[in-house]
């Protein structure tokens, strides 16, 4: 039984890695760049959740919804802004380091800003979710509510991410101008725009996956999202990166394994053995694994 | 004599790199600088030789890696487990020669082997792969027990208490913990001779026929193949002599402090990211732009310590600025509209 | 016997066969064209030739030795150099230093001897360089010498790919379009400066060319490609009066 625990406690936290690994697969398909800062947005997420939060006294279940409604808000518009001053002008630059390094700048920023306003002391944060959860076999097998409303949310939101795309034409038009700029362009699309919505998306589905993460590990802290933010890139290349499906399987093989490896090998080595899983996969099957393999044409 | 450009090139830098060792030290004589400053000398050297090997790998080679640090941290453990053993045994200045050979070695065998599977792959797929072999190298190094006692070297993976150590032995690497009590051998003099024999390496490298081959994989394979060139063997070589030289700034890293351990903020890939940042600023392919960048860059942040918290706020804005002035496409055709206006302006 | 001498090679991409019973023969100090329609195949020959694509099928010769299932770097040691359809340059890297790219493999010495600048480090460079500045001054690019390759204009830049492939010594010259997005005046100018190839160095060479003035004014033979088959073959003005060629040139 408690191996079970264990596969659904890999389960949901895998499910917040894919969470935030659509934002960032989404992100790369469209934008072709690694947005660095993305980890930073989930931090910015719970910071918020926690001040609207704090600010009207306590944790009504209005009170919940209201402040992860303003957190998904802030973060798009956060996310907007970020593309707007800092990566929009680098589109087209002589290197792809350049939007990497200024992406870079921003995670650094956004970390010294939350430091600065919030202090660097971890603050305890109070789940977002009270449902204390179900319980089976006599008690024998429990599930905390958290988890299961992680898994929820995260199957809603691929659900709705995989409609958005092949049944709105905006979400078409993203899949164009992931395929071509210059072609999306010719027809008619708005690239700018697209890439706007596509990092307003992708910083929404940040804010939730900061509402989760933090519910379910309630420590935060200016560096919170720092290492999610990477395992989630890790699981995003994992399945194949600029692939939808591949950052959901990406990102829940990760969680499991994080987990189990956590149990049942070493705490120490458990990141050790997330990466490794990357590395193997890689050499494996060099773009992910659902990813495609472009050849080069001579 | 005739000197082309390519070696008068390489004589500026080396000039500015002992000109910038000549003042220090004129400064460092004459009571001109503080203690807090005269402790930042020797991590200046170590960051500025940990940027050239970066960036021959990523501006001469052409391949990007986020996870250099973890090479440095290889040069670093392996190092200073050797000095500590060998701390009463040996002289101070021929350990610390066995030291650097030992670091680098190894740095060079573990560049070697992850390359291996690392430089099959392209781009970002790459610099993933390289970021996770250095979280690895981190996570492993923070997770292993080396003691010696009368009966010879013991290894565990677990725990202090596995080793069954004697009593009269001593911990090596203490997991988490790290390695404490390696001999101070580092200095700014040795800092700044490693410094240009990275350079020395480096610099020839690049002009030389495997320079040029590496530089020729990096601009087009196929063309590289076709013009004969082994494109496996060239790329390894790179990563490995990379590798290398990222060990020796590990060897000066672990032998300038108290206790060596194999945190995130120095080994983790926050820290390869910030190597990276000076390389890109100081300019991709550009070596002596590294060395200067990585001084500069040291150096600002430590220096703006007056400023207490917002230094880092700064130094982030500061950053994305310069990004967007040096490489945004608008603001580089605004910069040439605006030059050649004043131009005109002259000629009138 | 033949230079190059190609026999029943096939290869296919899925279930097509780009390329399907493919001869050729190739003497010495030949300038032999490889035409054809858009996809028939020609680039694939040149592929499989240069070992980027191992054949399923058939044997290359060059020079009596068997090169089929070799590597690009192998077949380039045993002396088939090329260009490409698509400039391939080292745009980052100096003119001179795109053609000691080319020499690398004949003029060596250790890496270490290379880091260290000691041993035969000065001799053999001085060579190199020799060598890459007459190779320069004979196709009269020894002025741009320090130029970046990129910043050639576009017939200097296909030059250059061809003075980089000669400077690695080889018995057989493959052109893969050569004229392709020039004008008249930088065609002319390729002719002269295929024409130079041919008469300081003796050279073999394939070319694939769509371009028709510039395949009739120049080459010797010429083998017709359609849908991955041999069409025809033979003296060029044979060949380009043969009804089945315009057929397939024109359409009926």
């Amino acid at each position: 039984m408690s191996f079970l625990t264990y596969l659904i406690n890999g389960l949901s936290l895998g499910s917040i890695y894919a969470i935030i690994a659509l934002g960032y697969t989404m992100v790369y398909g469209i934008a072709k760049m690694l947005n660095f800062a993305h980890g930073d947005f989930i931090m910015v997420g719970c910071y918020v959740i926690f001040s609207v939060i704090g600010a009207m006294g306590g944790n009504s279940t209005m009170g919940i919804i209201i402040a992860v409604v303003v957190s998904i808000i802030l973060c798009s518009l956060l996310g907007i802004t970020t593309e707007f001053i800092a990566y929009r002008p680098l589109r087209g630059a002589a290197s792809p380091l350049a939007v990497l390094i200024t992406a870079i700048g921003v995670s650094y920023f956004l970390e010294n800003l939350a430091l600065i306003i919030f202090g660097a002391d971890v603050k305890s944060f109070s789940s977002v979710i009270t449902w204390k959860g179900i319980s089976f076999a006599g008690g024998e097998l429990k599930i905390q509510g958290v988890t299961i409303v992680t898994i929820a949310v995260s199957i809603i939101i691929l659900v709705c991410l995989q409609l958005f795309i092949n049944k709105t034409k905006q979400g078409q038009a993203m899949l164009a101008v992931a395929e071509d700029k210059g072609a999306a362009t010719l027809m008619g699309i708005n690239v700018n725009k697209t890439i706007m919505l596509t990092f307003a998306i992708g910083s929404a589905l940040a804010a939730v996956a900061g509402a989760l993460l933090c519910s379910a590990y309630p420590n935060l802290s200016p560096y919170v999202g720092a290492m999610p933010g990477i395992k989630a890139f890790v699981a995003a290349v994992l399945g194949g990166i600029g692939s939808i499906p591949g950052a959901m399987i990406g990102g829940i093989v990760l969680g499991i394994v994080e987990i189990l490896s956590k149990t049942y090998i070493s705490s120490q080595l458990s990141d050790a053995i997330v990466f490794g899983i990357l590395v193997i996969v890689l050499i494996v099957k060099p773009t992910g694994i659902l990813g495609k393999v472009i050849q080069e044409k001579v | 004599m005739r000197i082309d450009k390519k070696t008068k090139d390489n004589l500026i830098t080396y000039g500015i790199v002992v000109a910038t060792f000549l003042i220090v030290q004129a400064l460092a004589s004459t009571g001109n600088l503080t203690n807090h400053i005269k402790g930042l000398l020797v991590p200046m050297t170590y960051y500025a030789i940990i940027a050239v090997a970066l960036n021959l790998c990523v501006g001469i080679l052409g391949e990007l890696s986020i996870g250099h640090c973890g090479f440095m941290c290889i040069g670093a453990f392996t190092s200073a487990a050797f000095s500590k053993i060998t701390a009463d045994k040996i002289p101070s200045g021929p350990r610390f020669l066995i030291a650097f050979v030992i670091g680098i070695a190894f740095a060079a065998l573990f560049g070697f082997l992850i390359g291996i599977p690392v430089l099959r792959l392209k781009g970002d797929y790459l610099a993933i792969v390289t970021l996770a072999f250095g979280e690895i190298i981190k996570n492993v190094i923070n997770a292993f027990y080396i003691g010696v006692d009368s009966t010879g070297m013991h290894f565990s993976m677990e725990n202090q208490m596995a080793l069954n150590l004697e009593k009269d032995g001593e911990m090596v690497i203490n997991g988490a913990m790290g390695v404490t009590g390696t001999p101070h051998d580092a200095s700014f003099t040795i800092g700044i001779v490693m410094l240009l024999v990275s350079l020395v390496v480096v610099l020839n490298l690049i002009n030389s026929r495997d320079g040029r081959a590496i530089m020729a994989i990096r601009d087009n394979y196929i063309a590289a193949e076709a013009s004969g060139i082994n494109v496996t063997r060239y790329k390894m070589l790179a990563f490995t002599i990379s590798a290398a030289i990222a060990g020796a700034a590990g060897v000066l890293y672990s032998h300038n402090i108290t206790t060596l351990t194999a945190s995130s903020q120095y080994f983790g890939y926050n820290a390869s990211i910030m190597i990276l940042v000076y390389v890109v600023l100081g300019g991709i392919g550009n070596i002596r732009g590294s060395v200067v960048a990585a001084c500069i860059l040291y150096l600002l942040p430590e220096l703006l310590r007056g400023l207490n918290k917002y230094r880092m706020l700064i130094y982030s804005i500061v950053l994305i600025v310069m990004m967007i002035v040096n490489w945004s496409p608008k603001v580089i055709e605004w910069r040439k509209k605006t030059f050649a206006n004043f131009g005109i302006k002259k000629k009138v | 016997m033949a230079l190059l001498d190609v026999t029943n090679l096939s290869i296919s991409f899925g279930g097509l066969r780009a390329v399907d019973d493919f001869n050729m023969t190739i003497e010495k100090g030949e300038l032999y064209g490889l035409i054809g329609p858009n996809g028939a195949g020609k680039t694939t020959v040149f592929n499989l030739l240069t070992g980027v694509y191992k054949p399923n099928e058939g044997k290359i010769k060059l020079d009596g030795e068997d090169i089929t299932r070799k590597n690009t770097i192998e077949i380039n040691h045993a002396g088939i150099a090329r260009t490409f359809q698509n400039i391939r340059l080292f745009k980052q890297m100096s003119v001179i230093d795109n053609v000691k790219v080319g020499l690398s493999e004949r003029f060596k010495y250790s890496t270490l001897e290379g880091i260290l600048h000691v041993g035969r480090y000065k001799k053999v460079e001085k060579q190199i360089d020799d060598e890459a500045m007459r190779l320069l001054k004979v196709f009269d690019l020894d002025g741009e010498r320090d130029t970046l390759a990129s910043n050639l204009p576009y017939g200097k830049q296909r030059k250059l790919e061809i003075v980089r492939a000669m400077a690695t010594d080889p018995k057989l010259l493959l052109l893969d379009e050569p004229a392709a997005g020039m004008n008249p005046n930088e065609t002319k100018e390729l002719m002269e400066t295929i024409a130079l190839v041919r008469k300081e160095f003796e050279m073999t060479i394939l070319l694939i060319e769509h371009d028709m003035k510039l395949v009739s004014g120049i080459c010797e033979k010429l083998t017709v490609l359609n849908f991955g088959k041999v069409l025809c073959q033979g003296e060029t003005k044979e060949v380009l009066s043969n009804p089945e060629v315009i057929k397939a040139y024109l359409g009926e």
